[in-house]
């Protein structure tokens, strides 16, 4: 039986301990559990779903007693409708169309083989050993019908001709089509260090396989090239495993590129109080190799060295978007844009009414965050904009849904659970507004001109709710001891797109995007 | 016409609260005249359950309560290391670990019914279950049962709510909680001289606690240990009555035993209210402002069954795919319990629906408890055919 559970949701309530102690476990607050149970625990497990008092625990269909629901909206599309992507977002949408009352012809096109599976668990669980990577598959919730062509990744979009093209030459026609090809991990730059044995990356359950296996066998030292959310997972894994990790930076503190410089001060703290060695304002400049083409050591910026076997490039992930050059849509390094309804649009700035995007890759306007573009590579804005899309793809325009979903993101890392909950690096201001950074137990807010836009929860998950309406509601940053957020500065999200317009009637007048040569750098 | 809530507070109300419940959700948070603001729509109440400017701390007690009347970081404190000695982190298994003892206890109490046609199922099945229960995890010997009933019976008639009788209320609450203080005090000591595989014990070793703390943990899990879940199955065994389709689904598919005592915590919940929270300043909820140091009063059977939250909200149904209800409250003072009333509840009342032949009620509406906050029936005589054998 397949089991995943929402942790955007989840708020550590621990039923499902109590009731599956076999399969759920849990510290003060971050849960961990077996994705892939095996079939002795079934009645463990139904008791423990049914307890969850936000109804977070997904699983099979089949081993519910209930059929799943199905809510048709009342209006009919009954075209060809194909989604590119078949992971969580990908997915999702599927079973969100089918459960809709979309009736008409789906297809799925998926580039790495297999049924979807869950990632934020590669980081965790399947790295400590406790999951086995190929375990990691999503709980079908409920039947769909559909197509699947994975293995086969997309090589092009014809909007004109309704046409998605595929490696293999085949073209995949569509009357609606949902772009949600998600992201990759960015590499190592130089190719050749980055092809040493020992150097990984880690976005899929392939990669994950590979790095278990490295960590398993004992290495030395971990090296970790970057101290964003799995990075800082990553060298929580080593710790507990109880293997030497070094962390190198380029920021002044782990995760300040999500959380800012306050939060920032206090992971850098919980990461060195765990043995890791974080070495902060450092960049790695080269890897290298002994001659049998294995990592050795790393250089630094300071012009250090450190000595390890295993060296994990986590510098964060690069949008899977290139197959969509010359497709006329706005779509960039900085993702695919979008209406709020996840309708794509174009270079001159025009919605396409068959074109949607959901996901990792969608670059959507946020009216809560003056409007400004977002992407969000969050588990829960991908299912959260996939039903959105989905229900837009087969709804006329009197009854599209806006995606304002205020953002809710989490991660477990040194037995805390961090979740937040809005735009963090929207914000001038932060404020801890109970607990203490101290004992690693708080909440702080995090506001912009006064507003409250933000907040995150160390181990204090179950305030998130009421900080959610209070962003929601535009309410003013609670008084106490505020700090600057220190925040990085935002992305000008046009800075790597230069478009030049041609013609001078308006029926021909047109945009065209100039690629850089030589891509873009970040 | 009184208000609505004054009529559920009135023994008349006792039976079927919920008409009234449906009246009052019409102003979701309704100012009484005694200042307290009721709060009776699902979200507003989620809303002020994760508030942090609601408080659940007693001002008017001279000594400092259990965590249920804490606000964190105390509250925090406290319910950690209880749970310690009840759940996850450090005891994950042991709820799990105590389902065999649940069954033995609940096969015992069925087969007693045998030889006969007619039971009190409060008397003989919904109480003795979870006192032998918890008395086993606290280490409280079940044999002192006969005083400490009587004493949990008085305590939960001064709960209220209401502002006016609060004095008189408070005067009763003290004079029996010093009773149950100094008989968890002597016990308290002999386990630190004897100590067992039980949770006074396991407080008591671990030395973070102080003694008084580890008393009143102690009445505070063994009163809303039991006075709850007696009021879970009982309100269990009743609906299953008034209902036979569901009744005969429940015996022919035991499984549906775990929807049906989700949809049980919906639909007829043991404590219906919350009515001991403070608003610490002035806050907005439903589009009325509560200003700082009014009293506020959840009524958590009301939000369960609000009709902008659940479809068909007064229908007991099996088959809500995702229900999520207030039967356990929400926040961090989520009902602590939860995952042992639920194991009860399920354990015995799958026993008494497969074993008893042909069960009627003989009385319906049953006559209640007093209590409008821990709502149940005082008895619930049953007549049937028949114990099936194990």
């Amino acid at each position: 039986m397949r089991v995943v559970v929402d942790l955007t949701r989840c708020q550590g309530y621990g039923q499902c301990v109590f009731l599956a102690p076999e399969v759920f476990g849990m510290g003060e607050e971050v849960l961990r559990y077996d994705l892939d149970p095996p079939d002795d625990q079934r009645d463990h497990i139904l008791r423990a779903a049914a307890a969850c008092p936000v109804q977070a625990i997904h699983l099979d269909w089949t081993a519910m007693r209930a059929v799943p629901e199905s809510r048709p909206c009342g209006v009919r599309f009954e075209g060809r409708i194909v989604i590119v992507g078949g992971s969580l977002a990908g997915a999702r949408a599927a079973a969100a169309l089918r459960r809709d009352g979309f009736t008409g012809p789906l297809t799925v096109v998926g580039e790495e083989d297999g049924e979807p599976y869950d990632r934020p668990p590669l980081s965790k669980q399947v790295l400590t050993g406790h999951v086995a990577p190929e375990h990691t598959k999503l709980p079908r919730v409920r039947p769909v019908e559909a197509e699947w062509l994975t293995g086969t990744p997309a090589t092009g979009l014809d909007v004109a001709a309704k046409k998605v093209l595929l490696a293999d030459g085949r073209e995949v026609p569509f009357d609606r089509v949902l772009l949600a090809t998600g992201t990759r991990a960015r590499p190592w730059p130089d190719a050749a260090e980055a092809a040493l044995t020992g150097v990984h990356t880690l976005r899929s359950a392939k990669d994950a396989a590979g790095l278990r296996a490295a960590l398993a066998a004992g290495p030395r030292r971990v090296l970790i090239l970057g101290a964003g959310f799995t990075g800082s997972e990553i060298a929580s894994v080593c710790r507990e495993l109880d293997l030497p990790v070094t962390v190198v930076e380029r920021g002044p503190a782990p995760l300040v590129s999500a959380l800012g410089g306050v939060i920032g001060d206090v992971a850098a703290e919980l990461q060195r109080e765990h043995g890791v060695d974080l070495r902060c304002d450092t960049t790695v400049t080269a890897l290298e190799g002994d001659a049998g083409g294995r990592f050795r050591r790393a250089h630094l910026s300071d012009g250090g060295t450190v000595e390890a076997d295993v060296a994990v490039v986590a510098l964060g992930s690069i949008r899977n978007v290139e197959w969509l050059r010359g497709s006329g849509l706005a779509a960039g390094v900085w993702g695919v844009a979008c209406d709020a309804g996840c309708r794509a649009v174009d270079l001159n700035g025009l919605v396409l009414d068959d074109v949607f995007v959901a996901g990792d890759i969608a670059r959507f306007p946020h009216p809560l965050y003056q409007y400004q573009f977002m992407t969000l590579e969050h588990w829960g804005n991908a299912v959260a904009q996939a039903e959105i899309a989905a229900h837009n793809m087969i709804s006329d325009q009197a009854h599209r849904w806006p995606h304002l979903a205020v953002p809710v993101f989490w991660s477990s890392q040194f037995g805390v659970n961090i979740k937040s909950v809005g735009v963090p690096t929207f914000a001038d201001q932060v404020v801890v507004t109970q607990g203490s950074t101290a004992e690693r137990r708080f909440v702080a807010a995090y506001g912009y001109q006064g507003r409250m836009t933000a907040a995150v929860t160390f181990d204090q998950g179950m305030w998130l709710e009421y900080y959610q309406s209070r962003i929601e509601q535009a309410a003013p940053l609670p008084p106490g001891d505020v700090q600057s957020a220190r925040v990085p500065e935002r992305l000008s999200p046009s800075a790597e797109a230069t478009v030049v317009v041609t013609g001078h009637d308006p029926a021909e007048r047109r945009v065209s995007l100039l690629h850089t040569p030589g891509g873009v750098t970040s | 016409m009184t208000c609505p809530f004054q009529r559920v507070l009135a023994p008349s109300g006792r039976p079927d609260p919920y008409p009234l419940y449906a009246e009052l959700r019409a102003t979701p948070v309704a100012r009484q005249d005694d200042g307290t603001y009721v709060v009776s729509t699902y979200q507003e109440i989620v809303s002020l359950l994760h508030d942090p400017r609601v408080s659940s701390r007693r001002r008017d007690l001279d000594r400092t309560p259990a965590f249920i009347g804490l606000d964190p970081p105390e509250h925090d404190r406290l319910r950690r290391l209880a749970m310690r000695h009840f759940g996850p982190p450090r005891s994950p298994g042991r709820i799990d670990a105590l389902r065999p003892q649940m069954q033995a206890v609940t096969t015992g109490l069925v087969d007693a019914l045998a030889g006969r046609n007619r039971a009190d199922l409060v008397e003989e099945v919904a109480y003795p279950l979870p006192v032998a229960m918890i008395c086993r995890l606290l280490g409280v010997p079940a044999e002192d049962e006969g005083r400490f009933h009587a004493w949990a019976d008085e305590l939960i008639e001064t709960l209220g709510p209401g502002e006016e009788d609060r004095a008189e209320r408070e005067q009763a609450r003290r004079e029996v909680t010093g009773r149950f203080d100094r008989y968890l005090g002597d016990l308290v000591d002999a386990r630190r001289h004897d100590p067992g595989d039980d949770m006074l014990s396991g407080m008591i070793a671990d030395g973070e606690m102080t003694r008084d703390e580890i008393v009143r943990t102690g009445v505070l899990l063994l009163i809303a240990g039991h006075e709850t879940t007696i009021n879970l199955i009982a309100n269990g065994m009743l609906t299953f009555l008034r209902n036979p389709g569901v009744l005969a689904r429940v015996q022919a598919d035991p499984g549906l035993i775990v929807p049906a005592v989700e949809e049980l915590l919906r639909f007829e919940p043991p404590v219906q209210l919350i009515s001991s929270r403070v608003a610490l300043e002035d806050l907005t909820v439903g589009g009325v402002t509560i200003p700082a140091g009014s009293p506020i009063t959840l009524a958590l059977a009301a939000g369960s069954r609000d009709p902008a939250h659940v479809p068909d909200p007064d229908r007991f149904s099996l088959d809500r795919p995702r229900n999520e209800h207030l039967g356990f409250g929400g926040g961090v003072h989520y009902c602590f319990g939860a995952p042992l009333a639920r194991l009860e509840a399920q354990i015995v009342l799958t026993e008494l629906v497969g074993r008893l032949r042909g069960p009627r009620l003989v009385d319906d509406p049953p006559p209640y408890r007093p209590s409008p906050i821990l709502r149940g029936p005082r008895h619930l005589v049953v007549d049937y055919d028949d114990v099936t054998p194990r």
